[in-house]
């Protein structure tokens, strides 16, 4: 199968390519702007894995930090908790060596990917009787009630959350690699959908769901594929930070969490990849870059949030994408929002 | 002639309202069929029970030798039963070709995760699914505003298209709400003749639910009328014309004055 050894060969040399430039990035980068450029990384991840949910398929969810907390305590859990256990039955586990964190990492990403999806589905099936904003509230109250039981289970540190996580093969110049791994991965997972008509049933659910139906798209099923996928890569991006930021606690992953992803979303212009992504580095690190405000930061990001959906009412992209075809090419058959 | 669909019985109540009672109707392989009564008949409840849309409170289907139970509208469009909608109901902000796309996906042999990967076999399939919706958007005159969003399109080639969307499901039995709805006679006329034109050229069973006399009356080689969720009359054009009780149905009957 050529294509396959293609496929192969090219994954190898951009995952190649891109430890390269994250070693480079953090050799030559002070040591703040990493750290900014890390939390523009995992914030893209939720917000292009809640484009999935929320832009293309059209289902507005608004607690998208539930999906990211399952993925960081998830993980956390095996590196803390059950990794001490494991480690004994088998020493390949262990922690310390480049190939031992990162096998741990991969391992904690699996379980908080697969822990988040088992929720993503819980709330996915909901989303099958409601629409619009019945089943916005109905996510926001799964934000809510995650929060809640995670202040309530002792195991985790309760309110005071669980601190001293190991940074396992994230540490220092890894983790804009990890991070930046995992943003392409769902970046890649988007656009590949999205480039072929199966990505076009799932905006088909978005624009009219009983036409949908009657041109023999399973709504159900996409719908529901939707909340597991976007929910999975949140997870990801959970435990990206968890073993990141070394401590996490319940209140990190409250509705402000789910509502600024949501705005990413929103801002980026529905369902454009290229336009959460952007989103999602503008509002992380306008903030930062309004630091020498003091004060008056937070007043005027807001007002400059305001003002750019002023400006531009479906968002910075709109449904458009922004890649080589929009850059170089002056036209294109297709569908806004799907190349 | 084989029969292709053939309802037996069939009920619908919402509630205390029977919106359709102890329908029969056939629908035989290749013909033009057209399904006509009164304001609030039940005409599109009917076309709503052929594509699984409401189950029937009592009563069943037969489509294609098989008989149809707890099926969903997406099931009906695998089966091969396709539909436009009264109330044009296209894919807004997604070009025409592209709504013609996610109908031919219904024939996809590429699975979710081959899509994920692009794997060779998925990215053939797809080239094959929208060179379909291409010679489809040729076929009906739709070339021209291929990369257009479908909302932005007139109103008439909006109408048109929603027939290119609904045959690129492969179907076999094709229902047609109100084709001509919102129609100019010229237009009308044009409508016609695609009608005409499309059974001919992709062997398609049509039955279509039409207001206007003078197109149902035109194109149709036999016709029901329904009245209070009946059928009240069945026949070639000619005779459903002359039915008194045709006549009662849409004119009223004449009663004693009070």
């Amino acid at each position: 199968m050529p294509w396959f050894a293609v496929r192969v060969a090219s994954i190898a040399g951009a995952v190649a390519a891109l430890y390269l430039l994250s070693g480079l990035l953090t050799a030559t980068i002070e040591a703040y702007v990493l750290q900014v450029l890390v939390q523009c990384g995992i914030y893209a991840i939720l917000a292009v894995s809640l484009n999935l949910i929320n832009g293309i398929t059209g289902q507005f969810s608004i607690g998208h930090a539930g999906f990211f907390a399952v993925g960081a305590y998830v993980g956390a859990a095996w590196t803390m908790l059950w990794q001490p256990h494991a480690v004994r039955v088998t020493s390949a586990l262990a922690m310390g060596t480049p190939a031992g964190d990162a096998l741990n990492l991969l391992i904690a990403c699996a379980l908080g990917m697969a822990a988040a999806s088992l929720a993503g589905a819980a709330v996915g099936l909901p989303s099958l009787r409601l629409r619009g904003d019945h089943l916005a509230i109905v996510t926001l109250g799964f934000g809510e009630v995650i929060r809640v039981l995670l202040l309530n289970i002792d195991a985790v540190g309760g309110a005071r959350g669980l601190s001293g996580i190991p940074t396992l093969a994230s540490t220092g110049d890894l983790a804009v690699f990890w991070v930046f791994l995992f943003l392409v991965l769902v970046i890649a997972v988007s656009r590949n959908l999205m480039n072929t008509t199966r990505g076009l049933t799932w905006l088909a659910v978005r624009e009219d769901e009983v036409a949908a139906d009657a041109m023999g798209v399973n709504t159900t099923r996409v719908k529901v594929t939707a909340f597991v996928l976007g929910s999975a890569f949140a997870g990801a991006a959970g435990v990206l930070y968890a073993h990141i930021m070394t401590g996490i606690s319940p209140d990190v992953f409250g509705i402000d969490t789910s509502i600024i992803i949501t705005t990413m979303v929103v801002l980026g212009g529905t369902g454009s990849v290229t336009g959460a992504t952007l989103a999602a580095f503008l509002l992380v690190a306008l903030p930062e870059m309004l630091r020498f405000m003091k004060d008056y930061r937070l007043v005027i990001f807001s007002t400059l949030l305001v003002l750019l959906m002023l400006t531009r009412p479906h968002g910075i992209l709109g449904t458009r994408e922004l890649g080589y075809a929009t850059l170089f090419r002056r036209r294109q058959t297709g569908s806004p929002g799907t190349r | 002639m084989k029969v292709l669909l053939s309802a037996r019985g069939i009920t619908k109540r919402f509630g205390g309202l029977a919106a359709v009672s102890g329908l029969n109707l056939d629908v035989r392989e290749g013909e033009l069929l057209g399904l006509i009564g009164p304001n609030g008949a039940g005409k599109t409840t009917v076309f709503n029970l052929l594509t699984g849309v409401y189950p029937p409170t009592e009563g069943h289907v037969e489509f294609d030798g098989r008989r149809l139970r707890r099926m969903r509208p997406y099931q009906a469009a695998h089966l091969g039963i396709a539909r436009t909608f009264q109330n044009i109901r296209l894919f807004r902000r997604l070009s025409a070709l592209d709504n013609v796309r996610v109908a031919a996906h219904v024939r996809t042999t590429a699975g979710f995760w081959s899509c994920l990967l692009r794997t060779a076999h998925a990215m053939r399939n797809d080239a094959v699914l929208t060179e379909k919706a291409r010679a489809l958007l040729g076929a009906l005159d739709l070339t021209s505003v291929a990369a257009a969003p479908a909302g932005d399109l007139p109103y008439g080639v909006q109408r048109r298209l929603e027939i290119a969307r609904a045959l690129a499901t492969d179907a076999k039995l094709l229902l047609l709400d109100e084709p001509a709805a919102g129609m100019n006679p010229a237009e009308k006329q044009e409508l016609m003749e695609l009608i005409h034109a499309i059974r001919r050229d992709f062997s398609v069973t049509v039955l279509l639910i039409e207001h206007d006399m003078r197109v149902v009356m035109g194109i149709c080689e036999r016709i029901y009328v329904l009245d209070y969720g009946q059928v009240i009359a069945e026949g070639r054009p000619e005779r459903i014309r002359s039915d008194p009780r045709v006549i009662a149905a849409y004119l009223g009957e004449e009663s004693e004055p009070c």
